[in-house]
């Protein structure tokens, strides 16, 4: 205990984070953005290296682990979720972090991904969605728009995408967020916010593919279009966006409108309130609504956080119940059973 | 009272048979601990349908119970039967087969009815028509019997009180066999603690079939089995799947490290979970995975962590297993694959034994992809050889695959338990942290290959390590062309290098004979049975039975050449004889059975009489 205590006080700079391997994605690639940012927040967690651990699965964004020098697993498609489960169980004093992509998470993997999230294991889960199967050389994928036109959908998808941040919620997660690659100074905050989740935190990241998707989220991301395109969510702080900060998304009943700040006040406004579900499923539709007629805006940030006890943390309080009830293990008492006889 | 006598037997074998609903398992279990309270040796086998609840009364719903128990050693529970109890006619059709000519046939006639026949397929009633010449045929009407036990017990129902039936035969069998009642009566007064009435109504059920017994002057012999000559020491019976659990506990007790279990529900390796969860004083962490492919990734989760990692399944299981195990392989970390083998190929066959995933466990992943084989050979055994398996594991840094089968899983038989401190060592040694700043080099090899297990939270020793191709010592991603062909042969020669660490293989008979009888896994009891038989006529037969199927002892070849016929009996349609004759050039014959059930002695003994001769 000492000697982590020391550890901490130990000051890490992000140079520290950086491992000896060439980092192998495509120049341009919107990962590079997101190491950068993950090797600014480490040294501000205060824990040494050895404590943390990333696992991935199979993808660009799975190389991950070789980037950073911290303990890492890269291991098989769609798995990392699974394999994460299973240190995180017996290791509970491990920082755990998950690296996985929109094909990754969602398509192969998107049966342990809705399971760590129901668990609620307290571990933290980056997903990198950049719409678009990258390493295998650009297929759609679950997140890709309908009509998409893709190697393997030549005359456009038919298949319709999921929507990350309602799945997640709709799987019970305890912390579920959005942010981007071509915003550090948000995606270093919903990084922070995730390592201080206590319980799975998921966070979708919106990637630029610049070889199979260049531009998907251009809307959000280039300075022309984002302040139209997107919502910053703050808790307890009203929804306002716009050009001129001078729109507003106003709840009519159920249904979220957009509005203008000439004809509403900032108190007619939904105000952001992370710990409402409700308030998190409506958010997490609203870019759907986008007709051609209304234009909605993207909402990034925290879309909704809950406390829930981890899967860890009750494990370990059931142990101790048990070991109260039967005692500390006996392995001759365990061997012998219940019934025996002795042979002479 | 008519004069009584008493035949002494030397070995006897009664089967249960019921509805699934009957309690026959619950039965067969409460003479089974009786058998081995009384000093018995014993083999059991249950056998019940895949449903939970078939309907009532058909052929599909009828469970079963084999008992074998003798006043000499057992190895089987039994070919033919010598009891046969049918609680209604579906029981009695499925299992006249098992009966031997001039057995005994135990039947409650309220079973028999027409509705019950109808079901059964029966035109006519079997009791009355001739067809059961020739054997013993005992008439109860367990029914009616066991209502008037317990009729003034008034507050509960008649279904309530025909679920007594099973203890009125088990009472009968106890007379019948001479047994004494207090090891049941007081199982009953355990159960039922929290409920008087069902209690009193079992309790009289099982003393009015043991008077009834007593009191009927139709039944003139009793019989009495004495203890079997079994070495000196404290037993308990054993279940293999109950076995494996326990060894698992050990090797972690003894290793110092926490046990984790990945796991999804599966026949029949469900009941290695179920007995695992209970276990978390022990610090056992058991996790029901929401897949099997989970199950296992969990369990390598744990295992990089510092942790026991096991995952437990049956063949449709491994298939979705195989991608992880080759990660394990890859990644050189310990881990334990436990396959409960039942009929295959697909679903194939849930409650049925099999050996067929000999070939998978060996060769059934992508790429070059070695890994250590183990095959347990009697439900107790499954306690030594898991607890090898780990061993191998944790000192040789590698996933190890460990072979049961539903024959053993289910099956049980008296087991001289060690204590503690008989149980070898398990020394687990952790890569030491590191301040100097020298790299730390995941996949340098000590002289036995085998790569250093550092623990996450061990300063200096951070690495990342995947699925795909590493370089030699260093870890790093590689696709050299030399580099993959030196992985590959790295990664089988350290496997192969394990048979300088496990026992020499031995063979029991003569060292020199007419021929020699190689099996691996549950068929041990059969063929030692047959070749113990073989021998007594004079013939001479050598037995030999492989634990370590990869890899094989080192002397295992020079067994194999000293006898000039090689038998190969498996459950399955040749598996092992394909690696026997591929490793050895060994002109090995096979005789195999793939009938979801074991091999009899007497049809091994018949089998072998026709190569032999």
């Amino acid at each position: 205990m000492e000697e982590v205590l020391k550890e901490q006080t130990v000051k890490l700079t992000p140079k520290d984070f950086q491992t000896d391997q060439d980092v192998r994605w495509c120049p341009g690639c919107g990962d590079y953005s997101i190491l950068k940012q993950v090797h600014t927040i480490l040294p501000q967690l205060g824990i040494p290296r050895e404590q943390i651990v990333f696992v991935s699965g199979i993808g660009c964004s799975s190389r991950f682990p070789y980037y950073t020098e911290t303990y890492g697993l890269h291991g098989i498609h769609g798995r990392a979720t699974a394999i994460a489960a299973g240190l995180k169980a017996t290791r509970p004093d491990l920082s755990v972090w998950v690296v996985t992509g929109d094909g990754d998470a969602l398509s192969i993997g998107g049966n342990h991904l809705i399971h760590l999230l129901r668990r609620n294991f307290d571990i933290n889960v980056l997903m990198f969605n950049n719409e678009i199967y990258g390493l295998t050389k650009g297929q759609y994928s679950p997140t890709s728009p309908e009509g998409m036109v893709a190697k393997s959908t030549p005359y456009g998808s038919i298949d319709h995408p999921f929507n990350p941040i309602a799945l997640a919620l709709g799987a019970d997660a305890t912390f579920v967020a959005r942010s981007m690659d071509r915003d550090p100074a948000h995606l270093q905050q919903m990084l922070l916010r995730c390592y201080h989740h206590r319980g799975t935190a998921f966070l979708e990241i919106l990637q630029n593919c610049n070889i199979y998707n260049d531009g998907a989220f251009e809307l959000f991301t280039e300075k022309a279009t984002k302040k139209e395109h997107t919502v910053f969510l703050e808790h307890g702080k009203p929804l306002v966006f716009g050009e001129q900060q001078d729109k507003g998304i106003r709840l009519d009943g159920f249904t979220p409108r957009v509005v203008s700040l000439k004809e509403f006040s900032k108190e007619d406004l939904m105000i952001h309130d992370e710990t409402d579900i409700n308030k998190a499923m409506i958010l997490s539709r609203l870019y759907e609504m986008n007709d051609g007629e209304h234009v909605y805006p993207k909402p990034f940030g925290v879309f909704y956080m809950r406390q829930r006890p981890t899967y860890e943390d009750a494990l370990q309080q059931q142990i101790e119940q048990v070991i109260a009830k039967l005692g500390p293990p006996d392995l001759n008492k365990l061997l012998r059973g219940r019934e025996t006889w002795v042979v002479e | 009272m008519a004069k009584r006598t008493i035949e002494r037997l030397q070995e006897v074998v009664i089967k249960f048979a019921g509805d699934s609903g009957d309690g026959m398992q619950l039965t067969g279990g409460q003479f089974t601990n009786t058998a081995a309270l009384v000093g018995n040796d014993l083999g059991t086998f249950p056998d019940f349908p895949a449903e939970i609840r078939a309907p009532q009364g058909t052929l599909a719903g009828v469970s079963g119970f084999q008992i074998n128990f003798g006043s000499k050693e057992i190895f089987t529970p039994g070919d033919q039967c010598d009891v046969l109890v049918a609680m209604n006619a579906a029981a009695l059709k499925v299992n006249l087969n098992t009966l031997r000519k001039g057995g005994t046939i135990i039947v409650n006639t309220s079973g028999f009815d027409a509705k019950n026949l109808k079901l059964a397929g029966y035109a006519s009633n079997p009791l009355d028509d001739g067809s059961l010449e020739g054997y013993n045929l005992i008439r109860i009407d367990i029914t009616k019997l066991t209502r008037e036990a317990t009729a003034d017990i008034t507050d509960l129902g008649l279904k309530e009180k025909d679920r007594c039936k099973n203890m009125f035969v088990l009472g009968f069998l106890f007379w019948m066999f001479d047994r004494p009642m207090d090891y049941t009566l007081q199982a009953l007064q355990n159960k039922f603690a929290k409920n008087p009435s069902v209690l009193e109504a079992n309790v009289r059920a099982l003393k009015a079939g043991y008077n009834y017994g007593d009191t009927t002057e139709t039944f003139t012999t009793r019989y009495r089995v004495e203890k079997a000559p079994m070495a000196p020491g404290e037993y308990r019976n054993i279940m293999g799947n109950q076995a494996l659990a326990l060894g698992l506990v050990a090797a972690a007790q003894k290793s110092g490290l926490k046990l984790f279990l990945g796991s999804y529900p599966i026949t029949p390796a469900s009941d290695i979970l179920h007995e695992l969860a209970r276990y978390k004083n022990f610090g056992v962490i058991t996790f029901q995975a929401e897949d099997e492919i989970a199950g296992i990734c969990s369990a390598i989760g744990a295992a990089f962590g510092g942790n026991i990692g096991v995952t437990t399944t049956s063949g449709p299981g491994m298939a979705l297993k195989t991608e992880a195990i080759g990660l394990a392989v890859m990644l050189e970390l310990p881990l334990v694959i436990c396959n409960i083998q039942r009929g295959g190929p697909s679903t194939g066959l849930p409650t049925k034994t099999e050996q067929a995933d000999l070939l998978q466990a060996l060769y059934g992943r992508n790429g070059e992809c070695p890994l250590p084989v183990l095959a347990a050979c009697s439900p107790a055994d499954c306690f030594d050889t898991v607890y090898e398996a780990v061993r191998i594991a944790l000192n040789h840094m590698t996933p190890v695959i460990f072979l049961s089968d539903g024959y053993l899983a289910n099956g049980s038989e008296p087991w001289r338990f060690p204590t503690a401190d008989q149980l070898p060592e398990i020394k687990v040694v952790f890569a030491e942290p590191r301040t100097n700043g020298t790299p730390f080099l995941p996949y340098q090899r000590d002289e036995r290959l085998v790569r250093p297990w550092a623990r996450p939270g061990t300063k200096g020793l951070e690495h990342r390590i995947g699925g795909l191709e590493k370089e030699d010592i260093t870890g790093n991603i590689s696709y050299e062309p030399e580099n993959h062909e030196h992985m590959v042969k790295v990664r089988e020669a350290k496997v192969e290098r394990i048979a300088d660490f496990i026992p020499l293989q031995t063979t029991e008979g003569p060292e020199q004979g007419e021929a020699l009888i190689v099996g691996w896994g549950g068929t041990y009891g059969a063929i030692k049975a047959a070749v113990q038989d073989l021998n007594e006529q004079g013939y001479r037969i050598a037995q030999t039975h492989l634990r370590y199927l990869k890899p094989f002892p080192k002397n295992l070849g020079e067994i194999l050449h000293r006898y000039p016929k090689v038998i190969v009996p498996e459950i399955n349609n040749g598996q092992l004889i394909k690696v026997l004759r591929d490793k050895y050039l060994v002109p090995a014959v096979g005789i195999n059975k793939i009938q979801g059930i074991p091999f009899t002695k007497a049809e091994l003994v018949q089998r072998i009489k026709e190569l032999v001769n």
